[in-house]
C-alpha cells in the first residue's frame, strides 16, 4: 500500500487554494496589463536583435537623425546613423539583465540577513537590523554614485551596487515575518522534536514567508531598472558603446530639441518596464495577501 | 510511588523580566512559576488545572526548555534536564513530547500531513529509507484513527478534531515516554473532546506513556488523570489522587473552583463559593500565602509566610496554613 502512495501530486485542494491566488491576480486587470508589457518587453529585447536588419552598432552615415517611422529605421536613427530600434532591444538585454540580477542577488541576502535577525533576535537580530537601518540611512543615489565611482563600471560591478543598495526592504519584510512565525505552536514542535536551528529556519519558517519576499523582489526589479538608468544616465553606470537605456537618455540630451525622439522612445521604454513590475508587484500582493486565504 | 518517578520537578521557577526606557533596564518580573514541586510516575496521568494566566503552559514549556527556566530542577529519569547541553538536549527530545491546544497553529500550513510526521523521523534518523518511513507514517496515522491516504494532504483540509490527530501522530513518532497535553481539547468542539480524550487514554494503555495533562477544565481532568495538581498564581496549591482530590478538596482555593464545575442535573443543588476580588498581578504577587487576599479562612499569619506543601492524608499534599 504505502509503496504505491505518491508524494508528489498535490491534492485538489491545494491545487484549488493556489487558483483563487491566481482568479485574485487575473482580476487585477493592471496588473494583466503590467505582466503583459513585461512580456513583451522581454520577448522583444530577447528575441528581437537577432531578427532586426540592423546592428545596434552598425553606423549608418548617410542616414544620420532620421526620423521615425519614415524610412527603413522604423524608430529613427541618433547622431551617429545607429538605429534606434536595435538600440533600444539591445540596450533593454543590459537594463532588464541588470534589473533581474540585481533582483536575484538583493533577494538572496536580504532573505538570509532578515531571516537569521528574525529568527534569533536578541543581540545577532539587533546588531543586524539596525546595520540595515543604518544602510538604509544613505540617500541610494548618493550611495550609489559614490560606489559606481570607485568601481570599475561593468554590467557585473554596477548590478552587485544596485543590489547593495535594494536588499534592505526584504531583510526588513523577512526578519518581521520570520519574527512572527518563530513564535508559532508548529516552529515550538520543530524544537520539541529537536530540529536545527537551520532546519527550523529554512524549512519551517521561510516556505510561510514566500508571499511578502515574491512581492519585494518584483519591485525591486522596477527599482533597479530605474537605478541603472540613473547611474548610466549621470554616465557612471553602463559604458558605450554598449548601450542602456539609462546612457542613451543621457546621450540624448543635446539634441532634445532637434531629435526629441532619441529621448522620448528610451525613457518611454523605462516607464513601461517599471510601471509593468510595479503593477505586477501591487497584483501580486494583493493576490497573495495571507489574510484572504484563512479558513 | 516507591520507585522512582519518571519525571520530577523540584522548585520550578520562571520569572519574566518586564525592561522599560532606552536602556532596556529590568523594572519588574512577572513570577509566571514561582516554585513548582510534583512527581510524575512511569504510566501515570498528572492532571494540572488551574485559571488563565496561572502558569500551568509555563511549567510545561520548562519542563521541554521551549521556555529556559530561571530556576529549579527538573529530572526525567534522575537526569537533571535544565543543566544539559544541545547535544544531549536532542537526544532527550525523543523521550518527551507535546501536543498544542490551538491544532491550527502547531501544524504548518506549507507542509502536507506526511511531511509534519516524517519530518520527526528524519531528525532522529528513525526508517532506513523513504519506504520504510512511509510504512511508519502509514502506521502512525491508523493508530491515531486517520487514513493512509489522508499523508498526501495539507493540514488546512483538516477538521478542527482531525488536526489535533495529525498532532497526536506527530508527538508518537519518535516513541516518547511522556507527553505534555497542553490543553490538547480546549479548542475543539464538545462532541470531538470526548474522541480525543478516548483516543489519549487508549495510546496511553498501549504503549504505556505518561502524561501531564495541562487543563483549566475540571471534568476533562477528573476523567483522565490518576493524579490532579492545582495551580495558582505560579504556585502549587494542591496535589491530591483524583478521586480524593474531587471528593475531599482541603484547601480552600480548590473548593472554590470545584464548587464552579457545573452539575448536570438541575435538582441538584449546591452551595457555590463566591471568591472576592480578582487574581492579583503576578507582577507583584502577594506576600506570604499567594492566595491569603481571597481567601476566606485566612488568618493573620497567611500574609507572612509561605506555606509548603504538606501530606495531611496518604498521596493527600496541601499548601495551607490553616488546613495542612
Amino acid at each position: 500500500m504505502s509503496a504505491a502512495i505518491e508524494t508528489s501530486a498535490p491534492s485538489a485542494p491545494a491545487r484549488r487554494a493556489r487558483n483563487r491566488a491566481l482568479a485574485r491576480f487575473v482580476r487585477h486587470r493592471l496588473a494583466l496589463f503590467g505582466l503583459g508589457a513585461i512580456i513583451v518587453l522581454v520577448l522583444l529585447c530577447a528575441i528581437g536583435p537577432y531578427l532586426w536588419i540592423y546592428n545596434d552598432l552598425h553606423i549608418d552615415i548617410r542616414h544620420r537623425f532620421a526620423e521615425p517611422f519614415m524610412g527603413a529605421h522604423i524608430l529613427g536613427t541618433d547622431a551617429l546613423g545607429r538605429d534606434l530600434f536595435a538600440r533600444l532591444m539591445s540596450a533593454g538585454q543590459v537594463s532588464l539583465t541588470v534589473g533581474f540580477a540585481a533582483m536575484a542577488i538583493s533577494t538572496v541576502v536580504g532573505t538570509l540577513v532578515g531571516t537569521v535577525a528574525g529568527y534569533f533576535g536578541g543581540a545577532i537580530g539587533s546588531a543586524l537590523m539596525r546595520f540595515v537601518d543604518a544602510v538604509l540611512c544613505f540617500p541610494s543615489i548618493f550611495l550609489l554614485l559614490a560606489l559606481a565611482a570607485f568601481v570599475q563600471p561593468s554590467l557585473f560591478s554596477i548590478t552587485l551596487v544596485i543590489a547593495a543598495t535594494a536588499w534592505m526592504e526584504v531583510a526588513r519584510v523577512v526578519e518581521a515575518q520570520i519574527r512572527s512565525l518563530r513564535e508559532r505552536d508548529f516552529a515550538l514542535a520543530a524544537r520539541v522534536l529537536g530540529a536545527s536551528d537551520a532546519h527550523i529556519m529554512f524549512r519551517e519558517l521561510l516556505p510561510n514567508a514566500i508571499a511578502p519576499i515574491v512581492v519585494a523582489s518584483t519591485l525591486n526589479v522596477a527599482r533597479a531598472i530605474l537605478l541603472e538608468a540613473y547611474v548610466s544616465f549621470l554616465g557612471y553606470g553602463i559604458q558605450p558603446p554598449t548601450p542602456s537605456w539609462g546612457n542613451m537618455l543621457n546621450n540624448a540630451q543635446e539634441y532634445l530639441v532637434t531629435a526629441p525622439w532619441l529621448a522620448l522612445l528610451p525613457g518611454l521604454f523605462i516607464i513601461l518596464a517599471v510601471t509593468g513590475f510595479n503593477f505586477v508587484g501591487d497584483g501580486l500582493r494583493d493576490a497573495l495577501d495571507p489574510r484572504l486565504d484563512i479558513t | 510511588m516507591s520507585e522512582t518517578p519518571l519525571l520530577s520537578v523540584r522548585g520550578l521557577r520562571k520569572h519574566f523580566p518586564i525592561t522599560g526606557g532606552v536602556l532596556a533596564r529590568e523594572v519588574a518580573r512577572v513570577h509566571a512559576v514561582d516554585g513548582v514541586s510534583f512527581d510524575i510516575a512511569e504510566g501515570e496521568t498528572l492532571g494540572l488545572v488551574g485559571e488563565s494566566g496561572c502558569g500551568k503552559s509555563t511549567t510545561g514549556r520548562c519542563i521541554l526548555r521551549l521556555i529556559e527556566p530561571s530556576g529549579g530542577e527538573v529530572l526525567f529519569r534522575g537526569q537533571d534536564v535544565t543543566r544539559l547541553d544541545r547535544k544531549a538536549l536532542r537526544a532527550l527530545r525523543r523521550d518527551m513530547q507535546i501536543i498544542f491546544q490551538d491544532p491550527f497553529a502547531s501544524l504548518n500550513p506549507r507542509h502536507t500531513v506526511g511531511g509534519i510526521i516524517g519530518e520527526a523521523l528524519e531528525i532522529h534518523n528513525l526508517g532506513k529509507n523513504r519506504a520504510e518511513r512511509e510504512a511508519r507514517i502509514v502506521e502512525l496515522l491508523e493508530t491515531v484513527g486517520l487514513r493512509p491516504d489522508h499523508m498526501r494532504r495539507f493540514p488546512h483540509e483538516f477538521s478542527g478534531g482531525q488536526r489535533q490527530r495529525i498532532g497526536i501522530a506527530r508527538a508518537l513518532a519518535v516513541e516518547p515516554r511522556l507527553i505534555i497535553c497542553d490543553e490538547p481539547v480546549s479548542a475543539l468542539d464538545v462532541s470531538i473532546q470526548a474522541q480525543v480524550i478516548n483516543l489519549l487514554e487508549d495510546l496511553q494503555e498501549r504503549f504505556n506513556l505518561t502524561y501531564l495533562f495541562i487543563a483549566h477544565d475540571l471534568s476533562v481532568v477528573e476523567h483522565i488523570s490518576d493524579r490532579v495538581a492545582v495551580m495558582y498564581l505560579g504556585r502549587v496549591m494542591e496535589i491530591a489522587p483524583s478521586r480524593e482530590l474531587y471528593d475531599n478538596p482541603r484547601h480552600p482555593y480548590t473548593e472554590a473552583l470545584l464548587s464552579a464545575v457545573p452539575i448536570p442535573d438541575p435538582r441538584i443543588k449546591r452551595k457555590r463559593i463566591m471568591l472576592q476580588g480578582d487574581v492579583p498581578s503576578p507582577i507583584n504577587p502577594p506576600t506570604g500565602c499567594h492566595f491569603h487576599p481571597r481567601c476566606p479562612i485566612a488568618e493573620k499569619h497567611c500574609s507572612q509566610e509561605a506555606p509548603s506543601l504538606r501530606e495531611t492524608s496518604p498521596g493527600h499534599w496541601v499548601s495551607c496554613h490553616v488546613r495542612g
